[in-house]
């Protein structure tokens, strides 16, 4: 096992490098957006004196690579700064009530997590059943109606399936409601019930992905000696594709479905905004449309940094679930 | 009783008749209930400092629900006391003696006085102050405490719409001495206090027991304004009944509002304006004859129906709007006249012109297709317009006020004086015309004489001589005013008369609606 904890610090290293590239991107990126924070919040206000005023205040005056530094030595100390608003009242009031870009971010992160999490527990176990049985019945009437239903609601924009479902859920049959906005203090059911629109939602969009890569998975190797072996004992053929075919396929099956649940946490903005959720997304939005460059680059940092580690988990676990990746010769 | 006709009565019954089925009361308006709303324009900055104010989210919460003024403007547009009780002025309209309500107190006890009006008024000034209200507070010289619950306004120049301007949903008055305590928390003498405020999604507010505007005004137990940005995610929440009232309805699916029984539409036409400001110091527009063929080569008409699908009216070349109370209703329109364009055109010795006008979205939603519209309408008159598109990012900063002939919008002012006095006078900021005494001396004479002028009759010929000059001269195109338009479940009871000077009934409806 010593083997696999010097892949994960490696993997982990490897890791941080990554995040640290991906740093020097989102920096570059959001400061090269046309407009910027004083001129947004001014408006039609926005007259030199005031511009220049608030630039000032938030040190945007500063040289790019001198902010990135400041930035970056932030971070390191865990300290993702404050953002452009919150300072902006700051020097309004002259002190004062300082809250964090962490502590804006926190409580919103922690809804998407809800939100992915519940999608997930619906997606994962749809995804995987509707594969097992799509390869068992492959070819026939119900893989065909799968295939086609999950391949055609990721083809539609995310947007797309969410009016739908709105349409024949919330307005012609009023069982969901359309509005997610989930607050502190709300019970568990009410929060899964208010969940629930955007959670089937992103469930259709992440569905077909699993799905078929665990049809695919297991249909390679169906065609291996050992399955044609299980098969003369007589096993049914669903019990040879559980037992046997399954744990086999376990690599990739994982690794989509991690890729997958990035993209619950990185890839719901539209859906947030669709049902008024208050997750990170629609604040990432919000900041954008008023450029408040601390809050934004800190939302992409939390994006790459939930991509990697998910990517870094896929891989040891198909790599734990694999005997000979663990064991190599 | 002459008028009193067969029809004339059956139609009041038949009315009567519709009011009782539906259970809506005609008058009284009763205590209880909540009142939920989606709400566009609000924003993960927004906070309960009254100087960042500018979108309907927070105008609503703040001056509307948890905060008050010195003076509100009633739903029928005139002025009355909020926290001040009466006001008077100087003959040369220059100090004004407010007298404050008593036993007035804030959300957090204290009792409100002339201190806390003092301090309020001083948060918009200063070096550092990034407050819109900068300039109304800045025109007073000198602010005096008379006793407990009464203050003295020295102005700088005499202005007769002074209470007026003490009505700005940025002039929010907070308790003395705990500002800062107060715009964390939003401690207010308003009808609601705060239960939960999260910038950017959600604000509950309780209905204060024992409040100084009695039972007359506030009648909801709770309030809850969400904030919905997404045009069609406000209006699904309405049509499923999860909210009672939306702001900004999407015209492209009001069809869909009016069909459903259970809901009302509310609209008003009021000051907002769309315009399109030409520098009148720079070539070819500081020739009048110039702006005159512009002004005939306009299709206002078309312009309301096809880029406010019928939400509007037709504006005649002033941001004074029916919201307005010297608003010059009756004052000849601007029509379309491709004939006069070129008449006018040849009084500038051309017979034809090329120039350019830089639009964006930014400006106002469909400002490109209204350019479009124009160039369409003014080649028949021998103008050709050429469309340039500006990006929307640092529209204000980069275009508006910078290029030559542009598209813009106003939300409109109260008051004439407080319109012109921030777009039309000689060297304010925001004189997207460069209107000055070049272009008409009395045009600039008239608008400090109007300001200090207390006698009404001679107020209205004064700002109406003023529009009428804006109309045949002035440096900028207003072809529409927008109607502010919002949506209302029948669950909710409002006042026949709606507020038309900002959205939603003024941002008011907390105060002036009930439950049915």
């Amino acid at each position: 096992m010593g083997n696999v904890s010097s892949i994960i610090f490696q993997r982990l290293l490897l890791g941080l490098v990554t995040l640290l590239i991906v740093s020097i991107v989102i920096f570059v990126a959001v400061n090269l957006l046309p407009g910027d924070f004083a001129e947004l919040i001014l408006g039609q206000g926005a007259t030199p004196e005031a511009v220049s005023t608030i630039r000032r205040d938030l040190g945007l005056d500063q040289p790019l690579i001198v902010r990135y530094m400041q930035w970056l030595g932030g971070i390191a100390t865990g300290d993702l700064g404050t953002s452009f608003a919150q300072l902006n009242f700051k020097t309004n009031l002259g002190g004062a009530g300082d809250v964090g870009v962490i502590d804006q971010i926190l409580p919103r992160l922690s809804n998407t997590m809800f939100l992915a999490l519940v999608t997930a527990a619906i997606a994962v176990p749809l995804a995987v059943t509707l594969g097992v049985l799509a390869a068992l019945f492959r070819n026939t009437v119900f893989d065909r109606v799968a295939n086609v239903a999950t391949l055609s609601s990721i083809s539609s924009p995310e947007f797309f399936m969410a009016y739908v479902l709105i349409l024949f859920l919330a307005v012609l049959n009023p069982i969901l409601p359309s509005l997610s906005n989930i607050f502190e203090g709300m019970s568990f059911t009410e929060r899964l019930e208010k969940s629930m629109l955007p959670a089937l939602t992103l469930t259709l969009v992440v569905t077909a992905h699993m799905m078929r890569m665990t049809r695919a998975a297991i249909i390679n190797l169906l065609a291996s000696p050992y399955i044609e072996m299980a098969r003369l004992k007589g096993m049914s053929p669903m019990r040879v594709i559980v037992k046997h075919a399954l744990p086999n396929a376990l690599a990739p099956i994982i690794n989509v479905i991690a890729l997958n649940l990035a993209y619950l946490v990185t890839g719901v903005v539209v859906v947030e905004v669709v049902f008024v959720y208050p997750g990170i997304g629609q604040l990432f939005v919000d900041s954008v449309k008023i450029r408040d460059i601390p809050v934004v680059q800190a939302c992409c940092l939390i994006f790459a940094a939930a991509y990697i580690l998910l990517n870094l988990t896929a891989d040891i676990l198909s790599i734990l679930s694999n005997p000979r990746l663990r064991h190599p010769k | 009783m002459s008028q009193f006709s067969r029809r004339g009565l059956l139609k009041t019954g038949v009315a009567a008749g519709v009011l009782g089925l539906t259970g809506l009361p005609l008058r009284a308006q009763t205590r209880g209930g909540k009142l939920t709303a989606g709400l566009g324009g609000a924003n993960t900055s927004d906070s309960w400092d009254s100087r960042t104010h500018s979108d309907i989210f927070m105008i609503a919460s703040c001056h509307g629900t948890v905060f008050d003024c010195l003076t509100e403007v009633a739903a029928d547009g005139s002025l009355t006391g909020e926290l001040a009780e009466s006001w008077e002025a100087s003959a040369d309209a220059k100090t004004w003696t407010f007298n404050l309500r008593q036993g007035v107190t804030f959300h957090n006890g204290k009792a409100f006085g002339a201190d806390d009006v003092i301090e309020s008024l001083m948060m918009h000034v200063g070096e550092e102050s990034k407050s819109a209200a900068k300039p109304i507070v800045e025109s007073i010289a000198d602010m005096k405490k008379m006793g407990e619950h009464q203050v003295q306004f020295t102005l700088a120049s005499g202005n007769a719409d002074f209470p007026y301007l003490m009505s700005d949903y940025h002039i929010a008055m907070y308790p003395a001495g705990m500002i800062e305590e107060a715009i964390q928390n939003g401690i207010g003498t308003g009808l609601y206090s705060v239960v939960s405020f999260d910038p950017g999604v959600r604000f509950v507010g309780r209905r204060v027991d024992d409040h100084y505007k009695g039972d007359t005004a506030g009648f909801f137990d709770e309030v809850e304004y969400i904030a919905i940005n997404d045009n069609t995610a406000r209006m699904n929440a309405l049509m499923t009944g999860q909210v009672d009232t939306i702001n900004r309805i999407d015209f492209k699916t009001e069809a869909l509002l009016k069909a459903n029984p259970n809901l009302r539409i509310q609209e008003v036409t009021g000051n907002q304006h769309y315009s399109f400001p030409m520098l009148t110091d720079s070539a070819p527009y500081n020739d009048v004859n110039v702006r005159r063929a512009l002004k005939y080569g306009v299709n206002r008409q078309e312009l309301v129906d096809k880029i406010l699908l019928g939400h509007g009216a037709v504006g005649n070349d002033t941001p004074i709007g029916p919201a307005n109370q010297y608003y010059a209703a009756d004052m000849e329109q601007l029509e379309y006249d491709p004939d006069k364009s070129k008449f006018y055109l040849k009084e500038a010795g051309l017979d034809s012109i090329d120039i350019d006008l830089s639009a964006s979205n930014a400006a106002f939603e469909g400002a490109v297709d209204a350019a479009q519209l124009m160039q369409a309408s003014m080649s028949a008159g021998g103008i050709n317009l050429n469309v340039v598109q500006e990006p929307s990012d640092g529209y204000w900063s980069n275009v508006w006020l910078k290029k030559p002939f542009c598209a813009c919008y106003w939300s409109g002012r109260a008051t004439e004086d407080w319109m012109f006095a921030t777009a039309y006078e000689e060297g304010v900021p925001w004189n997207d015309s460069q209107w000055d005494s070049g272009d008409s001396a009395r045009f600039q004479e008239l608008l400090l004489s109007a300001r200090a002028e207390l006698d009404s009759d001679k107020r209205r010929e004064q700002y109406t001589e003023m529009q009428q000059i804006l109309r045949d001269d002035g440096g900028t195109l207003v072809p529409m005013f927008a109607n502010y338009v919002q949506a209302v479940n029948n669950r909710i009871v409002s006042p026949d008369t709606v507020g038309n000077l900002w959205q939603m009934d003024n941002a008011r409806m907390a105060e002036r609606w009930s439950a049915a």
